[in-house]
This record gives structure tokens, C-alpha cells and sequence, in this order.
């Protein structure tokens, strides 16, 4: 299937969870947010969040900044 | 001294908040909090980049420093409270450097969005430090909403131009019920001591250090500039006069 993360096409396998992708992307869970079709996706639903095809993932973590 | 800085109850123990952008590397940053003594600093919230190696986040969390998440970038109340419950999921926190400018080139807040989106984060349980203009009139409003500081520009977003109207702020402190900040504006030391001697609680800054030649020392400085503004405050000044007065005794004088 595929998704939209940050703005760019990206393939995922089917029955992917949204922590394990999290993972796979930032290496640990910490400090990172998930927008899902415009909506935040509460960090205590993530294991059990399964992202289907067709959906726009924004990912998002802490930068420097003012 | 016993004289804490209190937000939103929970005590912080220096009033000096490091905002962490500008810097040319996480070192530096590292450096800069270390130098400063800060127990806050600032981050934005960004989409990840993967090309991208270490995380604020370790070094913040090394130097024992709380964070403090902003909504810098966002131009509506709507984009602004939902960077905000994006920074509560990311971070496990609840406050939030409350941002909304009104556009690139001044970067000044825009009172009308930022008043809506403090009303409506407020209400959403966030614990918002809007930075916001040095206008006594809006600084009430913000604090009538519900925010747990107020924190006024001295000048521009890194203009480095220091305390453009010292006299508004004195008036925002005078009616204050909850902590002032003075944020953005501050080029050198000098300016950070005369934010703290007109009665701010705190200050907030970032460009004055990380783009500072040396920017551990620059935090030093900071750092001894609040401390000594903060004890100037407290001590109470001596009235400006217009002509002398001798310190020495008038009287007793020989004949010489």
C-alpha cells in the first residue's frame, strides 16, 4: 500500500502499525507527533493504529528553535 | 535570597529561558545551556528529517533543562493551537511558547489570532506563555484568558535592538498578576539587566546568544545580567534627580 508521509509517496507492507513505522523512521518513539489526515493521533492509540493505503502521514519531532 | 521564579506554579530556578534556535550546531546549543544555567528552553515543532543526526531533544535532556515547545511559523489561531496539541503529543507536555505573527518581515504578533487561539487553548488545558506585543491593553486580555505568563517583545524577532519602549513595559509589570517575560529584542547583556529592572520576572532569548561570536560566554553573561538586574529590582533604585547631591557631609568643612 502507500501513503503520503511529509508531503512524499511512501510504500508500506499491509498491517503496518503506526509505532512500528514511527520506529522505522526516527528510531524511537520519543519526541515525535503523528497527524494522520488532519488529525493528531493520541500517542497511547499507536500500537494499535493500523495505517491504510491512501492516507497523508505527517510526521512531526522537536527542532531548534526560538 | 529567597526569591523564586514561579510559572504556572512550578518552580524554576534560573529566570533567564534560552530560546534554541539560530545556533550552528547541537554543540553549540549544548555549550549555551550549560554556560546560561537556564531550567527552560525553546524548541519548534518540524516535520522529521531524516538526513538529519542527534536530537535537541538529547541534548536538552542531558543538561537536566525542561522544555518548552513554541508555535513559531504559524500565522492563524487555527495553525497555532493545532502545532500546540501536536507539541503536547510529541513532548508529554503542556505548555507552550504561544506564537502567531502577522507576517515574514516583522514577524510581530498578531493580537487578534493570538487572543483566539490563548482563549482557545486555554480552555483546552494548555498552560500558554504567549509572546506578544508591548501592548498593556493586550497583555490584560491574554492574562483575563487565562494565561499563565505574559511575555512582551523589547523589539523585533532578532533585530537585536534592546527595549524599544521601556515605559509600556513597566506598565504591563505594574498590573501584572502573572509573571512577565520580556521576550525577543535583546542584543547584548545590558538589555537583558534593564528587563529585570523594570520589573519583568524572566527573559526570554535566543539570536543573543546563538548568533553571538561566542555564544557560551554571551550566555554567561546573560545569565549574570538577569541575576543583576533581578537584585537591582528588588533593591529598589535611587530616584533619578536633576541636579547633584553631595554624598559627603555638607557641614564640618575646614577653614582651609
Amino acid at each position: 500500500m502507500n501513503i503520503t508521509l511529509n508531503g512524499e509517496s511512501c510504500e508500506l507492507v499491509d498491517g503496518t502499525t503506526l509505532v512500528a513505522f514511527i520506529e522505522s523512521r526516527t528510531g524511537s518513539t520519543r519526541g515525535s507527533a503523528v497527524v494522520v489526515d488532519d488529525e493528531v493521533v493520541p500517542r497511547g492509540t499507536w500500537p494499535d493504529y493500523l495505517l491504510r493505503d491512501g492516507q497523508r502521514v505527517e510526521l512531526i519531532t522537536a527542532v531548534q528553535g526560538g | 535570597m529567597d526569591d523564586p521564579f514561579l510559572i504556572a506554579g512550578e518552580e524554576l530556578s534560573s529566570r533567564l529561558i534560552l530560546g534554541t534556535g539560530g545556533a550552528p550546531s547541537l554543540d553549540v546549543v549544548d555549550a549555551a545551556l550549560a554556560a546560561s544555567g537556564t531550567a527552560l528552553c525553546t524548541v519548534a515543532m518540524r516535520r522529521i528529517d531524516p538526513s538529519t543526526a542527534g536530537s535537541i531533544l538529547d541534548v536538552i535532556d542531558r543538561r537536566g533543562v525542561r522544555v518548552l515547545p513554541n508555535t513559531a511559523g504559524c500565522r492563524t489561531a487555527r495553525e497555532a493551537v493545532r502545532t500546540a496539541e501536536v507539541a503536547r503529543e510529541a513532548l508529554e507536555t503542556d505548555w507552550v511558547k504561544l506564537e502567531v505573527v502577522a507576517d515574514e518581515r516583522t514577524l510581530l504578533p498578531d493580537p487578534v489570532e493570538l487572543l483566539d487561539a490563548a482563549q482557545t487553548l486555554v480552555g483546552l488545558g494548555f498552560t500558554v506563555l504567549p509572546y506578544t506585543n508591548d501592548d498593556p491593553v493586550l497583555a490584560r486580555r491574554l492574562q483575563q484568558a487565562g494565561c499563565a505568563a505574559v511575555m512582551p517583545l523589547g523589539s523585533p524577532i532578532g533585530t537585536g535592538l534592546g527595549i524599544a519602549n521601556p515605559h509600556n513595559i513597566e506598565l504591563i509589570v505594574s498590573e501584572a498578576g502573572v509573571p512577565v517575560i520580556l521576550d525577543a529584542g535583546i542584543g547584548t547583556a545590558s538589555d537583558a539587566a534593564l528587563a529585570m529592572e523594570l520589573g519583568c520576572a524572566g527573559v526570554l532569548l535566543a539570536s543573543a546568544v546563538t548568533r553571538a561570536q561566542d555564544p557560551a560566554r554571551m550566555a554567561a553573561a546573560m545569565a549574570a545580567a538577569v541575576t543583576a538586574g533581578r537584585l537591582a529590582r528588588l533593591a529598589g533604585r535611587i530616584p533619578r534627580r536633576h541636579h547633584a547631591q553631595a554624598s559627603s557631609p555638607i557641614e564640618g568643612m575646614a577653614v582651609l
